[in-house]
């Protein structure tokens, strides 16, 4: 191997590293976000991430200081891909005073602008709307949008209205959904005309990809390339990205409706799987750098996580909210 | 000098624009047509497309797009053609718009304007005519401006487009042609500030829009009855100026509110309950004009007959006061 050749191999391990660690500390934030909403820590409910953490990993790695991110109520995930401190989400999801909102909005609108989270928005398409206007907003200081949303977003008025208004209005958003295959408890096929969401997109000229949303650095790739796009000038993207949650859609739900087999076969396919096989099998990376990476992410969660249960809820007596800004 | 309503209408959105480059303006049919109530000239070609665009036909994406770019640094004014079409926006504004200063714990405001042609006595039909401030009266976070007079129009948009919140700015159509004292000064004042109109001792009448004209015309029908009709015109029905209110009543013990809506779930309602609340010993009788608890009708006899005017409300009062129509009785 050339010395270029080799310089560009550590480049890519080096930075699947970085995108494994970061979707395994969403997967294991996740898992413990599970565990303390069994304890009673976390109240009303939770959409969990787990399965689709390339999605949120390889589109928010594509991006830079001053672009945006709007999300779903589904948003743990590209919060932390973010940025967002697993102390910050955590402790918002417990409804404490320092969550990220100050325990204010809760699991399904995390809203954390200095890390670029726009918001989550707990009405499916709601992100859309977000970085459409955001786009606009962009268009003047160079930033770029991105909206995630679900395959059920695609049904809804903010899907078709919103990139119709970005495409002609040459708003730099990236549209990315996040096609898991199930609006909440229905196949997505069942309810989606055509079935080919990216399709739609297509026919508002919009160029449009679908990724395999399970390959963090399909993700990334294809992301990289629409964001680059956006910022260009080229208008609106749409990426497709094709994953699956391993779980539920929300703590009622058990995901009963799914097939065994579905399911297994996705797991199979588990992106965090997927990228550590490729670090020690196909880039050389060795067990003990990838253990320390891992090491150092359960490092931070646990402590992340102390600290959240450490700190007060917030006081009503005290609460000094005001009605108008 | 004389300012006519729609003329004072786009006057403020001019004046703001050349004020702040981070107020921009869409909705449709704005730009290049002017406006389909003829409001809004000019502006396209003053400040060029970058600032005053049209848009699809997307209440929707318009409102979703005025959030989205209000938490990014602009300060959107956006026309939603008719009131009507108020019922498509919804998400955007209520779910989006009106909860984000809260929600994010105060990491960013909201600075957006949605201006809105409302109102009956068009014969537009039920689906053109309607004001839909109730349907945002109970929304947390959002403010409701709606002008009756040439002056306190262009004042409040001003206002409005200044306000760090979510603020519906509602333009009666009847008003649009309306001409006024322009003020000299250019003072804007908050919004949620109510104004008394005409001053009187014996009953207080209140309302917005083009229920002040009616009220003020059946202050002049009740003084050739021998009553004196105070007129507040809440200018606001979010923030609600009840105070204002209060200390009217103080004098005349009796209130009348007008509204162009039916009464169930109405600001009216709201406001009597306020004012019962705070100054219950004050009063000697309270009561609601409001419309027929229908859809706004077609036909002109029946939206003429529909809509409480300055003869109505003349009756209302004598009704109240348990006193005869001196001209019924001439």
């Amino acid at each position: 191997m050339t010395a270029p050749a080799a310089r560009r191999g550590e480049r890519i391990a080096e930075r699947l590293l970085g995108l494994y660690g970061r979707m395994l500390l969403l997967r294991r934030f996740e898992e413990e976000m599970q565990r303390l909403f069994l304890k009673g820590e976390i109240h009303g409910t939770l959409h969990l991430y787990v399965g689709q953490e390339a999605s949120a990993v390889g589109v928010c790695a594509a991006l830079q200081p001053g672009d945006t991110v709007s999300a779903t109520y589904r948003g743990h995930g590209a919060a932390l891909a973010q940025g967002t401190t697993p102390e910050a989400l955590a402790a918002e999801l417990m409804g404490r005073t320092t969550g990220a909102c100050g325990g204010r909005a809760g699991s399904m609108n995390v809203i954390d602008r200095p890390h670029g989270l726009l918001g989550c928005y707990g009405i499916v398409g709601g992100s859309i709307a977000s970085a459409t206007g955001s786009a606009l907003a962009a268009k003047r200081t160079g930033g770029v949008a991105v909206a995630f949303f679900g395959d059920g977003a695609s049904n809804q008025a903010y899907f078709h209205e919103c990139l119709n208004f970005a495409q002609v209005h040459r708003l730099p958003a990236v549209f990315v959904c996040e096609n898991n295959l199930y609006g909440e408890f229905t196949p997505m096929a069942q309810v989606t005309a055509g079935a080919d969401i990216s399709a739609r997109a297509a026919t508002l000229a919009i160029p449009a990809e679908k990724v395999d949303g399970n390959d963090v650095e399909a993700v990334h790739a294809a992301a990289a390339a629409a964001v680059a796009r956006a910022r260009a000038g080229a208008g609106p993207q749409f990426l497709e990205s094709l994953t699956y949650r391993h779980v539920g859609h929300s703590k009622s739900d058990p995901g009963r409706y799914r097939p065994k087999e579905e399911v297994e076969a996705w797991k199979a396919r588990d992106p965090l799987t997927r990228a550590r096989t490729r670090l020690t099998d196909d880039l050389g990376v060795a067990e003990s750098d990838v253990a320390a990476a891992e090491q150092a992410v359960e490092r931070e969660l646990a402590a992340a996580i102390e600290r959240a249960l450490a700190a007060p809820y917030p006081d009503p007596a005290t609460d000094d909210a005001r009605q108008y800004a | 000098m004389s300012l006519e309503f729609r003329r004072a209408i786009v006057d403020a959105l001019a004046e703001e624009l050349e004020r702040d480059e981070r107020v921009v303006f869409f909705g449709e049919d704005v730009a290049a047509a002017g406006g389909v109530f003829a409001v809004t000239p000019g502006l396209y070609e003053r400040f060029g497309e970058e600032r005053v665009f049209d848009t699809p036909i997307s209440e929707l994406a318009l409102a979703g797009a005025a959030f989205g770019s209000a938490i990014c640094g602009l300060r959107p004014v956006i026309e939603v053609m008719f009131g009507d079409f108020m019922a498509l926006p919804m998400d955007a504004l209520v779910n989006q718009a009106a909860k984000y200063w809260y929600l994010s714990n105060e990491q960013a405001s909201v600075p957006l304007v949605v201006r809105c042609a409302v109102g009956g006595g068009g014969r537009f039909g039920a689906i053109h005519s309607q004001i839909p401030a109730t349907w945002f009266h109970g929304i947390a976070g959002l403010k409701i401006a709606c002008p009756a007079f040439p002056a306190d129009a262009k004042q409040l948009l001003k206002a409005a487009i200044r306000d760090e919140n979510p603020v519906l700015f509602l333009e009666h159509k009847r008003l649009y042609s309306l001409k006024g004292d322009a003020l000299a000064d250019d003072d804007v004042p908050p919004l949620g500030v109510a104004r008394v109109v005409r001053e009187g001792a014996d009953v207080t009448l209140v309302s917005v829009m083009k229920g002040v004209h009616d009220a003020l015309a059946a202050a002049d029908l009740l003084a050739a009855d021998g009553v004196d009709a105070e007129v507040v015109d809440l200018r606001c029905l979010r923030p609600l100026d009840v105070e204002t209110v209060l200390a009217s009543v103080a004098k005349t013990n009796r209130l009348l509110a007008v509204e162009e809506g039916p009464a169930p779930g109405g600001w009216a309602r709201g406001l009597l309950g306020a004012v019962a609340e705070a100054g219950l010993e004050q009063l000697d009788d309270v009561a609601v004009l409001s419309t027929p608890d229908t859809p706004v009708p077609y036909s002109p006899t029946l939206e003429d007959a529909f809509i409480p005017g300055a003869d109505a409300i003349a009756a209302t009062v004598r009704g109240r006061l348990g006193i005869a129509d001196v001209r019924g009785a001439a």
